[in-house]
């Protein structure tokens, strides 16, 4: 395999294994400190207690998040140095704003909110929480503002053999990256919301501290219910922004080969890359591709063969990816429904099938965050900048094989070896429960009121 | 001041702050079993620094951030030049960050064995790592218009490997003085002898350094054309002999603190004499990485000036806080009795 092959491989293995760990900690942030917020309010001992035992899991996860991050800075400079060379004037600006404006107040916060329970006051102390989560949504913003303008790239001219920042304020409202942003948050708080309402079925099951999860649960479920449907809403609105900014990437993730107006879509679908047309193609709803693509029934979809063959995604990848992701949305909908019913009318121990369903779900809308990145990344290829700059050109020049090689197997080995580590760590830790005896802290909380 | 000057200016600072914050966790880290003699002792270790060591990790995303941003095409060929080098740099990141959070977190004796040899070896190839990396910044690196003629190897050459020793020993000083403040007793007083038995060998290796640099790179051109700035290297030197001073007097706090100006003070003598490059090339100086051959557009700069002088003062406000917040010592006791602590 060559560098730009090798290269692109670790690429996708170290931004796929960072981003195991930051949907998590996107929506549990949010839901520790409202826990959190509880306690201090209303004084109940049992917030204390969730926020203290999600909190625990909440770390975990969080660690490996931190330290694969830097990484992924790293390696534009590492293996994109054409890249970085060409679009650091506009590209390198997001991230030094992210690692300025987020990353120090999210470490910062996150070392108080672990050290500080017996050290400042109760409400310094959750205020400390809601200071992490707002600094981890601060940096997906920021973060996806950087790629957004990878997907449609704004407010630059070609200056100087490098595109240079022109408009940092269409940077900033690229509708691209906002909407991918709003995407993004809501599909964390969807991972959040499942991940603890399956740990919470976990013991539910077994009749453990059955108020404590029952609480747990009952709190997560509208949390789960409203992320979905902002998912799904502010998807597709993201969906006419592709249609519009990327058509080739749009006709690949409904894979759509003619140009024509009032395209329908086909529930049963397979796309046939080689003979550039659909194998199957069965169960069509009229006219909804071009609904979702511009929200009127008779819109024009731009077909796959408008593009040379050497300016298309990969068809197949891109397009299962999409109608997968889209698939589990409906699941999670449903799921999050059924919750809602159930949790709120205290039946939840009387369908134990639901609860098992529920359990065994913990990891699909993690997969549902990866497979929107496969649609985004894989279905902006060729190009690494749309429009600009093909991803065959932004490898870096100075890299030989054994190079790349040698640092890709390293990789796999370190992150396979972490990614066992932390997801045995979480296993013991979210099956032991909660910590019956609080009574460590409790009396110094109160001396310090 | 030029955009490009100012610019040199804030990424000399980035650097010269994180060597200053994460130069103790690094030595903390080094030290780790040889100062903590039992489980209780090394977790006070850890929890010394685990409040902040994630924090000021962060100054080195936000150098590297701000090397990309500011001077992008020296952050593509730096990175890209210095590929295994940096991975290696990396791996021992991720390590040494993963142990901190995952070692107390399971009881077993195996377990946590594990992680007290990953925190000193992890530690340990920073320090070396980033000295031999900043050792061949200021020696030039072989690069000309058809790339980089080096390699790893190369990059082990005798200034690097000195400046790498230099950086070795200089955040053992400054964590172990860092460990004898934030701890009590036996562990306190036994990160003091430490501390007395490294500053010989580091102040003679700093002398070597400071005399070898003269032949083994160009860093003295500016202080011949600027003598002024020789007050960088004398107050390094100076600092360094406040911290033997402090320490006799048993004034561990001072001690710190003239750690810390010679942390700063060191990486400033190198960076004075790189100015205007950030990486000289060692072949020709034409090919010479420059502030004003590799930077961003004037507005680009503009606009990182104002993010930078907007956010970094609330940014150090509220680390000072956070600092004042876990100003007192850790106890074994203190560490059994809090369940969070790690």
């Amino acid at each position: 395999m060559d560098v730009l092959t090798l290269s692109r491989l670790q690429f996708a293995i170290t931004s796929m294994f960072h981003f195991i760990f930051v949907p998590l900690t996107l929506g549990l942030s949010i839901m520790v400190a409202y826990m959190e917020t509880k306690y201090v309010r209303s004084g109940e001992e049992l917030y204390l207690k969730m926020a203290k035992f999600w909190g625990k899991l909440f770390l975990i996860n969080f660690a490996l998040g931190v330290v694969t991050g830097i990484t992924l800075e790293f390696q534009f400079g590492m293996n994109w140095a054409e890249y970085s060379r060409y679009v650091g004037d506009i590209f390198g600006a997001p991230l030094a704003i992210e690692a300025t404006v987020a990353f120090f107040m999210e470490s910062v916060f996150i070392g108080l909110w672990i050290f500080g329970w017996n050290k400042v006051s109760k409400r310094v102390h959750a205020i400390s929480i809601w200071m992490v989560a707002l600094a981890t949504n601060l940096s997906a913003l920021w973060i996806l503002l950087a790629n957004g303008w990878m997907q449609h790239p704004v407010g630059y001219v070609m200056r100087n053999g490098r595109s240079e920042m022109v408009d940092f304020f269409a940077l900033v409202t690229n509708p691209y990256g906002i909407l991918k942003f709003g995407h993004q948050i809501v599909s964390g708080y969807t991972v959040a919301a499942f991940f603890v309402m399956g740990i919470s079925a976990w013991h539910l099951l077994r009749g453990n501290q059955s108020s404590f999860f029952k609480a747990s649960f009952r709190m997560a479920a509208p949390f789960a219910l409203v992320s979905v449907l902002l998912v799904a809403a502010i998807g597709d609105f993201h969906a006419v922004e592709v249609a519009k900014t990327q058509p080739a990437k749009f006709a690949a993730m409904e894979s759509v080969w003619e140009t024509k107006r009032g395209v329908g879509l086909n529930l049963l679908l397979m796309p046939d890359e080689l003979h550039e047309c659909n194998s199957v193609e069965k169960i069509c709803i009229p006219n909804m591709v071009s609904m979702l693509a511009f929200h009127t029934p008779d819109g024009e979809i731009k077909g796959l063969k408008e593009f040379p063959k050497s300016e298309r995604p990969p068809v197949l990848s891109v397009f299962l990816s999409f109608r997968a992701m889209v698939g589990l949305g409906f699941l999670f909908l449903a799921l999050a429904v059924i919750a809602v019913l159930l949790s709120r009318r205290d039946l939840l121990e009387k369908y134990p099938l639901f609860l098992k369903v529920m359990m065994i779900v913990i990891p699909l809308p993690y997969l549902a965050n990866q497979l929107g990145w496969i649609v985004a990344e894989v279905g902006r290829q060729p190009w690494i900048v749309y429009g600009v700059l093909k991803t065959s050109e932004a490898v870096s020049k100075a890299l030989d094989n054994t190079q790349v090689l040698t640092s890709l197997l390293g990789f796999t080995l370190l992150y396979g070896t972490l990614g066992l580590v932390d997801i045995y760590l979480l296993a013991k830790h979210a099956r032991k429960g909660p910590d019956e005896d609080l009574s460590s802290i409790l009396p110094k909380e109160r001396m310090r009121r | 001041m030029e955009l490009q000057v100012t610019w040199f200016v804030l990424w000399a600072v980035l650097w010269a702050v994180y060597f200053m914050l994460d130069g103790f966790v690094i030595g903390t880290g080094m030290l780790h079993g040889f100062l903590g003699r039992s489980d209780g002792e090394r977790r006070v270790l850890i929890n010394t620094i685990g409040p902040v060591w994630d924090g000021n990790e962060v100054w080195l995303i936000t150098a590297g951030g701000a090397t990309f941003a500011a001077f992008p095409t020296t952050y593509a060929l730096m990175f890209s030049y210095l590929y295994t080098a940096l991975l290696l740099l990396l791996f021992a990141l991720i390590v040494r960050g993963v142990s901190f959070e995952f070692r107390s977190k399971e009881e077993s004796v195996l377990w946590r064995r594990s992680w007290d040899y990953a925190i000193p070896v992890s530690s340990f190839l920073l320090a070396l790592l980033f000295g031999v990396a900043f050792g061949n910044i200021f020696a030039g690196l072989p690069m000309d218009a058809t790339g980089y003629h080096g390699s790893l190897l190369y990059l082990l050459n005798p200034y690097g490997l000195l400046t790498g020793v230099l950086f070795v020993l200089l955040f053992m000083v400054h964590g172990s003085l860092y460990v004898a403040i934030k701890t009590t007793g036996e562990l306190s007083e036994r990160a003091r002898v430490m501390t007395a038995r490294a500053w010989p060998a580091l102040a003679a290796v700093a002398v070597v350094f400071l005399a070898y640099t003269k032949q083994a790179t160009q860093l003295y051109n500016n202080y011949f054309k600027a003598p002024v700035l020789f007050l960088i290297p004398v107050a390094a030197v100076a600092a360094m002999i406040v911290i033997r001073i402090e320490l006799t007097r048993r004034n561990p706090h001072k001690a710190f603190v003239a750690s810390c100006v010679t942390v700063i003070m060191i990486v400033a003598t190198g960076v004075a004499g790189l100015f205007p490059n950030l990486i000289p090339s060692s072949l020709d100086p034409a090919y010479s990485l420059a502030i004003f051959n590799t930077s961003s557009s004037p507005y680009t700069l503009k606009i990182m000036t104002l993010v930078v002088v907007l956010f970094l003062p609330i940014v150090i406000a509220y680390k000072i806080w956070v600092y004042r917040v876990f100003h007192a010592p850790v106890t074994v006791e203190s560490v059994l009795e809090d369940k969070q602590s790690y």
